[in-house]
Order: C-alpha cells, then sequence, then structure tokens
C-alpha cells in the first residue's frame, strides 16, 4: 500500500529563516522522489501502552500532586479518508506549569514540579481515538530572537500504518496571544492549517469539578487511491 | 479525494529525550524501543552500524533522533500477518546525545533484501531541533552486487549515490555519517 504524498501547503519547509536552527541543518538539494513498492510502507506495531502511561497527573508522582490545571487532551487519529487509524501509538511530552521542561539542557529559570515528569503515551483504539489527562504547560522563553517566546504548546509523536506516515506535532491552546508571533507555528505555509494545529475547548469532554477538557484530532496521510505497485 | 487535511509537521525541538528516549538519556520512563533493535534469539548477522549527523558547518548534532525501519534476515517485515521472528520488531530508535562523539548506535541484524531486485537497506528517519519536518533516507551496505540493479539506489543520480551506502569499519561494523548540506550531502527522500 503507498500514500498520499505529504502535502507542503502544510508542512513547513526545511529552510525557514524565522526558526534560526534551520539555517545550518536543512538539506540544501531537493528531495529525491520515490515511487513503490517501498519498505517505507511497511512500519512498526506497538502493543497497548499501561493506561497509568496515558496519565501524566500520576505518572511523575514522588510525593504528591503535581501542580498547575488539570487537563483532559483527547481526540482522534484519522487518515485524510477519514478512516480511524487504530492501534496506532501516541506519545506526548511538554513543559510543566511553569514553563519547565525535567530535561538536562532545559536551563530556563522556572521550577522544575518533584511531581511531574511530561512524557505520556497511549494506543488508539478502534475508533482511533486517544486520551491523556496531563497538567496545561506554560510558556517558556527561548533564544531564537529577542524577547521570543513559545506559545503553551504539547509535542505530539504518531506512527501510523506505516514509517512513511510517521508524524511529529505540537498542539497548541486556543486565546494564546503567543501564536502570531512564533515562528515554529508560523512556518506552516497555509493559514488555515496553522488553525489546525490549536486545540478546541469542549465542554463535553471537561470533567466537572475535576478538569477542562481540550479536543485535538490529527489527520495522518492517507492511501493512495490507485496503488503504484503491481 | 481526500476529504480531511494533513496536520501539519512541527520540529521535535531539543527536549524530545524524555518523552520519545528516557531509558538511553536515564529518565524514570519506559521506553518502546532503543538502539538495541534484535534480542539473542533473532536469527541473523549481528551488524553494528554508528554515525554522525554533522550540520552545515560540520559540527556534530547533538540533539538528533535517528529511528531505523528494517526487514528481517529473510527480508520480511514485521507485521500483523506475520507472527514476530521471536520479539523482531524491526524498529529502533536513538539519540546523538549520549555518546560522547554524538554518535547514534544500532546493535541489529543485517536484512534481507525486502523483494526482487532490491538490495539490503535499512530505512532512517531524522529528527532534531532545528528541522521543522522529518527526513527520510536509507543506509545501504558496501560490496553488495545487488546495489546495482536496486531500484531506489538507480533513482538517485549517480554522483550522489555513495551518500546512502555505509562504509565498513571491521567485522560487522558499518559507519553511515548524515550530512545535511554542502560537500557530501547526503541524499533525502520524498515517500
Amino acid at each position: 500500500m503507498s500514500f498520499q504524498p505529504r502535502d507542503w501547503r502544510i508542512h513547513p519547509p526545511h529552510l525557514y529563516e524565522g526558526y534560526r536552527s534551520t539555517v545550518l541543518r536543512a538539506p540544501s538539494q531537493p528531495l529525491v522522489p520515490l515511487s513503490g513498492p517501498l519498505s517505507e510502507h511497511h512500519g512498526p506495531a506497538f502493543p497497548p501502552a499501561p493506561p497509568e502511561e496515558a496519565d501524566l497527573t500520576r505518572n511523575g508522582r514522588v510525593n504528591g500532586e503535581p501542580l498547575g490545571e488539570r487537563i483532559i487532551v483527547t481526540g482522534r487519529v484519522l487518515d485524510e479518508d477519514a478512516r480511524p487509524v487504530a492501534n496506532t501509538l501516541v506519545e506526548l511530552w511538554q513543559a510543566n506549569a511553569a514553563g519547565r521542561y525535567i530535561h538536562q539542557a532545559d536551563q530556563h529559570d522556572a521550577p522544575l514540579d518533584p511531581n511531574f515528569l511530561g512524557a505520556g503515551r497511549c494506543v488508539t483504539d478502534a475508533e482511533g481515538r486517544y486520551r491523556f489527562l496531563t497538567i496545561k504547560p506554560g510558556a517558556y522563553p527561548w533564544r531564537n530572537h529577542p524577547n521570543a517566546w513559545r506559545p503553551q504548546h504539547i509535542h505530539f509523536s504518531l506512527f501510523g500504518p506505516a514509517f512513511a506516515t510517521r508524524l511529529v506535532t505540537q498542539m497548541y491552546f486556543p486565546g494564546d496571544p503567543l501564536h502570531t508571533l512564533d515562528p515554529m507555528f508560523n512556518s506552516i505555509p497555509d493559514p488555515a492549517a496553522r488553525e489546525r494545529l490549536i486545540a478546541r475547548f469542549s465542554l463535553d469532554i471537561t470533567e466537572p469539578e475535576y478538569a477542562l477538557g481540550y479536543e485535538f484530532d490529527i489527520v495522518l496521510r492517507g492511501r493512495l487511491a490507485t496503488p503504484m505497485e503491481v | 479525494m481526500p476529504r480531511l487535511l494533513q496536520t501539519g509537521s512541527q520540529t521535535v525541538g531539543p527536549f524530545f529525550a524524555y518523552g520519545l528516549t528516557p531509558r538511553q538519556y536515564g529518565y524514570n520512563f519506559p521506553q518502546i524501543a532503543d538502539g538495541t533493535i534484535v534480542g539473542d534469539a533473532v536469527a541473523g548477522e549481528r551488524i553494528r552500524v554508528t554515525g554522525r549527523v554533522l550540520d552545515g558547518a560540520g559540527q556534530p548534532v547533538e540533539d538528533a533522533l535517528i529511528e531505523i525501519w528494517q526487514a528481517d534476515s529473510q527480508g520480511v517485515f514485521p507485521g500483523p500477518q506475520r507472527s514476530a521472528n521471536d520479539g523482531f520488531t524491526g524498529f529502533g530508535r536513538c539519540g546523538t546525545g549520549t555518546d560522547p562523539e554524538r554518535r547514534f548506535v544500532f546493535d541489529t541484524i543485517k536484512p534481507g533484501a525486502p523483494g526482487p531486485g532490491q538490495a539490503p537497506h535499512l530505512s532512517v528517519i531524522v529528527f532534531m531541533r532545528g528541522m521543522l519536518v522529518h527526513c527520510f533516507t536509507r543506509i545501504y551496505f558496501p560490496d553488495e552486487p545487488a546495489n546495482a540493479g536496486d531500484p531506489v539506489l538507480l533513482a538517485v543520480p549517480e554522483a550522489r549515490r555513495h551518500t546512502l551506502i555505509a562504509q565498513a569499519d571491521g567485522p560487522g561494523r558499518y559507519r553511515f555519517d548524515i550530512r545535511m548540506q554542502g560537500d557530501g550531502e547526503t541524499v533525502f527522500f520524498e515517500i
């Protein structure tokens, strides 16, 4: 099975000068197009993850609850033909409520939370649905340009049915004034595609007396209607 | 015609390690795959593939993540239609931030050719800070007669093919540096 090509109106270019680090890391030669059959049309499968791995309010606890605003992040993984992508691995990582990553390389002067790791994992159900319970991440500064701040965001990693459908992206939150100032957000060529990286607040997903709910659907490359392999 | 539009790619950023490679980097969270792709029970010729990711200034990139996907020694991919070959997943993942020389290191088996006319190869995805959308490449093996007829290698301009072929580095050992720009820039694919 082969797949719809990556849509370059939606995916960022390799070289995007507003994001300085791309300058020495973007390939300068054009990509070489391949057609099938290809090894990359197959891909790894993963067993279901233990449920506690999807609960970031618990999976990093040492001696208490993590600080910050509890949120539910859920949605469906679909392909371009709106087929659910079932049994696919979803991994996420994020800063804590203060905008600090537990990563050793993060030197931002904001507190670590001893009870929050910021990593989670789950496998989609038969309808392609995933669900995480976590803490709303804070914004944080970076050194791309003077007074640069990343909007609040959560990193997502997905596989889909093949190596070719792999996707790493970031989910943003509605109403954040930093979106339009952020080179990573702005690197998506199509403004409507940028907006689709912003989760939707949902009162239906919100659990009373407990946590606000956000919905974020993810669309992976679809199957090619006319398979090229014979 | 597709009815939905793809979700846009964004960089893994500098802080992926505790989410995607926590065990390798010493964080207390399980890791789904690492640089050891095969256990002892898997049949095949043991190989070690190492390399660095070099930026346009020739500096090793210390926050890249390399993923490998490969067939087993018979050229068969793990999949739902086939029971796993003694736990062979075909998938590995290694960051460049823990090795003193900023290398990725994969311990695996040499794959078989996955189809008629194809040469054995490892499929590779490169992620890093400063890369907004990941890059696909492949690692082929030197002294492999099938390289001459491999349709993917033949799709690459002849002068650049060598960038896809690992260098022998002792028995069962191969070296494959990934150059993002400049002389010997690695070939990346639109797949």
